[in-house]
């Protein structure tokens, strides 16, 4: 009774709206965390050391594809947001594209996968974050984040995009299979639902 | 017979996950070993580094979970909920592999921009027992992956065969 009661509300007209702003929402932040993430890049000039009177600098950079979790957020988060815009375009414009029931189990697998994939890309890069940030003293590594204050905040906006991201895809990949339960129902805002039988 | 095959593989897979699980939080937590660095002695212990603890943490969940659900009655209306917990536990397992493997990545390789040095040349049997606990890992994600493909099959029923 009370499984009917949910499927009938995943199914109703205005949920489809709710997901087409919830999958905008998720779009836009796994969009901005690949964005700013990929462009964080910070230059320094560091006295390293004196000859003399005269000091030595030395000019490093601090950039996302030093680190390969880094980039594996990068593209993760690119994969997503291109995969959000793919099913909102879905939504709106593949009116009554439909070839044995196949479109609303494809859309739960791939919003399932696309959450997994993110949030291993988001964790992956915390805990880097967190190594850069606070080092690491049984390894010896030191935290970079006291030297490129401003790549540490970029990267810190970013995985907060991404977090965001993160419970945005379950949300979505939780009313995606609760369609499942319901077929016949798919969401296009060009074509009329069709009649549940 | 055909239900007694699937609900039979399907306990086998969750079986198969859970001792996956519970084997790399094993090895994982038995990973410890003292080296000398010249007059130095470093000692590698696993919660030395934030992400193995997740690891740890992440997978003895999986490993509890899967030995509850082991035993839910077939008949029981739990297996929708089954399929959502399966779902979580599946992003759990991928953020947990996914964050120890960029610091064990890190520890091997090293990251000649920051400056931060391997550590594997140092403590050779401690990196082999983190790689053996990662690769439990992966077995035990790849496995929880069939079996939320098979749960959803099973319980959600989208291709409509049962009427």
């Amino acid at each position: 009774m009370a499984v009917s009661k949910l499927a009938l509300a995943a199914t109703s007209g205005k949920n489809c709206k709710v997901l087409l702003g919830l999958r905008l929402l998720a779009f836009s932040a796994t969009l901005s965390a690949a964005i700013v993430m990929g462009l964080n890049k910070e230059t320094k000039t560091f006295v390293v050391g004196q000859v003399g009177n005269t000091p030595i600098k030395a000019t490093f950079t601090a950039k996302f594809d030093h680190t390969p979790a880094f980039v594996f957020f990068v593209v993760a988060n690119a994969m997503v947001s291109f995969h959000n815009l793919l099913m909102i375009g879905l939504q709106i414009f593949g009116g009554e594209i439909e070839f044995t029931g196949f479109r609303l189990l494809s859309v739960a697998i791939l919003d399932m996968l696309n959450v997994t994939l993110i949030s291993a890309a988001a964790n992956a890069a915390a805990f880097m974050a967190e190594v850069g940030k606070n080092g690491n003293k049984h390894a010896r590594w030191e935290k970079i984040c006291d030297r490129f204050a401003t790549y540490c905040d970029h990267g810190a906006g970013a995985l907060i995009a991404a977090f965001a991201g993160v419970i945005l895809m379950l949300i979505i990949s939780a009313v995606s299979i609760s369609r499942l339960v319901q077929p016949n129902k798919y969401c296009s805002t060009t074509a009329s639902p069709s009649v549940v039988p | 017979m055909v239900k007694l095959t699937q609900r039979l593989g399907g306990l086998v897979l969750r079986f198969a996950a859970f001792c996956a699980a519970l084997g790399a939080v094993i090895a994982m937590i038995t990973s410890r070993e003292r080296s000398s660095f010249f007059v130095l002695s470093l000692v590698a212990k696993y919660s030395d580094l934030a992400a193995f603890k997740y690891f740890v943490i992440a997978n003895a969940i999986v490993s509890v979970y899967s030995f509850l659900v082991l035993f839910l009655p077939k008949e029981s209306l739990l297996w929708k909920f089954v399929v959502v917990l399966d779902l979580m536990v599946t992003m759990l397992l991928t953020s947990s592999l996914s964050a120890a493997v960029a610091v064990a990545q890190v520890g091997k390789r090293g990251n000649a921009n920051a400056g931060w040095l391997p550590i594997c040349g140092q403590v050779p049997r401690f990196c082999d027992q983190i790689t053996g606990a990662l690769i439990a890992g992966l077995v035990a994600l790849v496995l929880y992956v069939f079996l939320l493909i098979f749960s959803i099959h099973h319980v959600v029923d989208p291709f409509l065969l049962r009427k």
